[in-house]
């Protein structure tokens, strides 16, 4: 019944959908502030009865009723609570759901929070939001059910690939949609403003900090699902340039670019046509990844050919809004009116090669992950693009932009000083040279581009906090006074400290993984030692162990260093009986930043076991640099200019520190 | 995107591995060469060869059979004393441009490789029209700088309005270059 109910939920969700689409446009032409309010209330019920439909099939996961199909294929009773909760998602239909269910969230989100928008922008935003939530809805509704019944129900589900068994699951996919769906609100207000044929002082100071939200959950989200592929696939790599993950990447390059454009339009009021491009490109390729993942066309072209219904229906959504939504762009952008003026060396010209960068760099990705699809479905003739093809394009261009990010913060807007940026930056350099001639001292002979992108990490490291230093005035100033300096400094200059410096700890962890990282592959009977970089490994004992839904063979590994033990490592192997397929569960010995990696492959015919043991130096920085550049995003999120909605003059003497 | 990373990706492994109805991992200990550096050289070929059931891994990454033989294979011809670029002609030879990971640069490759220079040329280029264009716009338009005399009352009107702190504030404290123009 519950599940009927949610069924229901989900078509009159769809119905509130279509209202929210017309009525508030009409509404906004007709200037009636009755028919534009309907936006608000339609789009917080619109959550409401989605959150229903969503409660609904969770209940019907929990409850493990095999009468629905979804159920059915992705779920198993003895599954722990958790997973059948998680699994919820982990399929294609309930992945849907949540999309569909995090892009209402966030239409309630600017009803309830956007009272201070000018009406008519409000219900516009509103409307476009309700645009695309119909189109997902009827798709939904149309080719990916998740209520549907089975006639006949069968006692017991086919559990859930085992592989998505895991926390990491519960994490990764809710925080990329809602990155990606986040990317919607900053579309939905380029789009008003291109309908309205202006842009307000209230539409920039709306769309810095929602796209700043959608950045740091889809930030978050890629670094979870780098780390989940880290310790649950097995083989150590944190980043493979599939095209699924690539499917995420462009719209965060697009997204980066958007916040840094949004800050000059928002400060000058410069740049305001390309940032409304940059909004409409960034929800697109979220859109894109959501085709290029939920199609089966990554798969194979012709399985999408095969099995084409909803493949093309995404693509038939995927056409209608990017390209809607560029002619709506190439027909009414030169009427808006263009920016502040400013030269080409100051905060906005390198904020502008930031996005230049930045864009070419998504460029490339776009056209490395699309290229082998045209050109088998133009020719027929396939070719691969992988990682030494990433590796060789995308790097040289984050070079120079990770080179010009410590000084970017540091040159004035309208007309800055490169020398005098530079000369501030000066320790930085030093740093960065000590940091090149300790590493080259160090290794003498080995990998020549392993130092000079560890002194770039430090360059640009100490250059954020050079910018923090130089704003506080503490080289200058008496201690107590630059401290309070620094209390008193605006959340979003800490904010930007605090992500690019997070960026140049993240780039020193991919260096150090990658240059020094040492693996041993062996085949190992109990009582043997493995040395890697200097650890030693000793296979104990093999053992056997029942879990609640898998049945697993442990190894448990004492560990020593120098002599001295540092505990056990346990990898396992788990067979699930359901699937009657198999997951390696790494066991991962974190030291520092650094990690000892075992993960187990098969047992030999002559007793032994095969192991894989990896040293990984500074392996966790890369996903802490991405966690500090989040957190610079959540301190600039935290900043009162944003949360006031609109700068207000400070009273007269008051004091710094309550500046906040 | 969708679902975890690498369900999808790893679909078909993971097909494989029940087929195969054991989950090995990529490099078997018995495959690995005696001698070091040919096994560091075939560990980097590797790296640059697909499995061609695969979605998108290299045959290093890969636990499917076939990555195996072509493992094997790749060692083969290593030990047979093939220079690196002999031991990829001789697998593009076999298994065509599929199982190069790095596209050759060739006629169909062009745009996939030339796009990424091309794209930053093309913006590079619109910038400096743009810059010289404003360059132009900002000499004509802008006033000429402020007097001594004019900053000296501007600063007395920041004041007079107690807006120096928050002002300061919001754009670090240290901005005074603003007013110099």
């Amino acid at each position: 019944m519950i599940v009927e109910a949610g069924h229901y939920a989900l078509v009159l969700a769809l119905a509130l959908s279509l209202v929210q689409s017309v009525v508030p446009v009409f509404g906004a032409k007709l200037a009636d502030p009755r028919l534009m309010g309907v936006a608000g209330s339609t789009a917080v019920a619109q959550f409401a009865f989605t959150l229903f439909a969503f409660g609904a099939l969770t209940v019907a996961y929990v409850v493990s009723d095999f009468s629905v199909v979804n159920v059915f294929e992705n779920s198993h009773s003895q599954k722990p609570l958790l997973y059948k909760i998680t699994g919820v998602w982990g399929n294609h239909e309930g992945s849907m759901l949540l999309w569909v269910l995090i892009l209402s969230l966030f239409s309630a989100l600017v009803a309830i929070f956007g009272a201070n928008l000018p009406l008519p922008l409000r219900s516009l935003v509103l409307a476009v939001q309700g645009w695309v939530a119909a189109a997902f809805y009827v798709f939904i509704l149309a080719t990916s059910n998740p209520f549907l019944r089975i006639a006949v129900p069968p006692i017991e589900g086919r559990d859930l690939n085992p592989v998505l068994q895991d926390i990491g699951l519960a994490v990764h996919p809710p925080l990329l949609y809602l990155g990606y769906v986040g990317f919607s609100i900053s579309f939905s207000f380029a789009i008003a403003a291109l309908i309205e044929g202006r842009i307000s002082a209230a539409w920039a100071r709306w769309v810095r900090p929602w796209t700043l939200l959608a950045w740091i959950f889809l930030t978050l989200g890629i670094a979870m699902g780098s780390y989940w592929a880290y310790y649950e696939l097995g083989w150590g790599g944190w980043w493979f340039w599939d095209p699924v993950e690539n499917a995420s990447l462009m719209p965060w390059l697009a997204g980066t670019a958007l916040l840094h454009s949004a800050v000059v339009m928002e400060k000058r009021n410069a740049l305001k046509v390309w940032t409304i491009l940059l909004a409409i490109l960034a929800f697109s390729l979220s859109l894109l990844g959501t085709f290029l993942v939920r199609s089966g066309v990554l798969t194979s072209v012709h399985a999408f050919a095969t099995d084409p219904t909803r493949g093309v229906f995404i693509l038939a959504i995927l056409c209608v809004f990017i390209g809607g939504s560029l002619a709506l762009y190439s027909w009414r952008a030169p009427q808006l009116a263009q920016g502040g003026l400013f030269a080409p060396v100051s905060r906005e010209g390198a904020l502008v090669l930031n996005n230049l960068l930045l864009t070419t760099a998504c460029a490339t990705v776009f056209v490395g992950t699309l290229y082998p699809l045209a050109l088998e479905t133009l020719t027929g003739e396939k070719i691969s693009v992988g990682a030494p093809f990433f590796n060789l394009t995308f790097g040289p261009l984050f070079v120079p932009l990770l080179l010009a990010v410590p000084f970017g913060p540091l040159l004035a807007w309208k007309r800055g000083d490169v020398l005098g940026a530079a000369q501030r930056l000066l320790a930085a350099g030093v740093c960065a040279l000590l940091a090149l001639a300790l590493v080259l001292a160090w290794t003498r002979g080995g990998a020549a581009l392993a130092p000079l992108a560890i002194a770039l990490a430090v360059f640009v490291i100490i250059g954020a906090l050079s910018d923090l230093i130089e704003k506080a005035g503490a080289l200058r100033l008496a201690p107590l006074v630059s401290l309070r300096r620094a209390a008193g400094l605006p959340r979003s200059t800490w904010g930007t400290a605090f992500a690019h410096a997070g960026l140049g700890v993240a780039l020193l962890g991919i260096v150090c993984e990658s240059t020094w990282n040492t693996e041993r592959i062996a085949a190992v009977t109990a009582g043997e030692t493995v040395t890697v970089a200097g650890y030693q490994a000793r296979l104990e004992s093999v053992v056997q162990r029942q879990g609640p839904n898998y049945r697993e063979q442990v190894a448990r590994f004492s560990i020593q260093y120098d002599g001295v033990q540092l505990g056990e490592l346990t990898p396992s192997k788990r067979t699930f009986s359901a699937r009657g397929s198999a997951t390696t569960e790494a066991a991962l010995l974190t030291r520092g930043a650094s990690q000892l990696y075992i993960s187990l492959g098969d047992q030999n015919a002559d007793g032994s076991i095969s192991v894989r043991i990896y040293h990984k130096p500074l392996v966790l920085l890369i996903w802490f640099g991405t966690i500090l550049m989040a957190f610079g995003g959540v301190l600039s999120l935290s900043d009162r200019r944003l949360r006031v909605g609109a700068p207000k003059p400070a009273r007269a003497n008051r004091p710094l520190q309550a500046a906040e | 995107m969708t679902m975890p990373w690498r369900r999808l990706i790893r679909c078909l492994t993971i097909a494989w591995v029940i087929a195969s109805s054991s989950l090995a991992f990529a490099v078997q200990p018995d495959e690995i060469m005696r001698d070091p550096a040919q096994e560091v050289r075939a560990r980097a070929l590797s790296r640059e060869l697909r499995c061609m059931v695969c979605q998108n891994q290299s045959i290093d990454d890969s636990d499917a059979p076939l990555a195996r033989d072509l493992r094997l294979l790749v060692r083969e011809r290593i030990g047979a004393g093939d220079s690196d670029g002999q031991v990829i002609d001789f697998l593009t030879a076999r298994y065509g441009v599929f199982v190069l990971l790095k596209p050759r640069f060739q006629a169909q490759t062009l745009l996939l490789w030339l796009l990424p220079p091309v794209a930053l040329g093309i913006g590079a280029a619109l910038l400096l029209l743009a810059v010289r264009r404003r360059g132009r716009a900002m000499s004509g338009n802008e006033s000429a700088p402020l007097s001594f005399e004019e900053q000296g009352r501007l600063a007395e009107l920041i004041d007079d309005k107690g807006f120096s702190s928050s002002h300061q504030a919001a754009d670090g404290p240290r901005d005074p270059s603003i007013t110099k123009v």
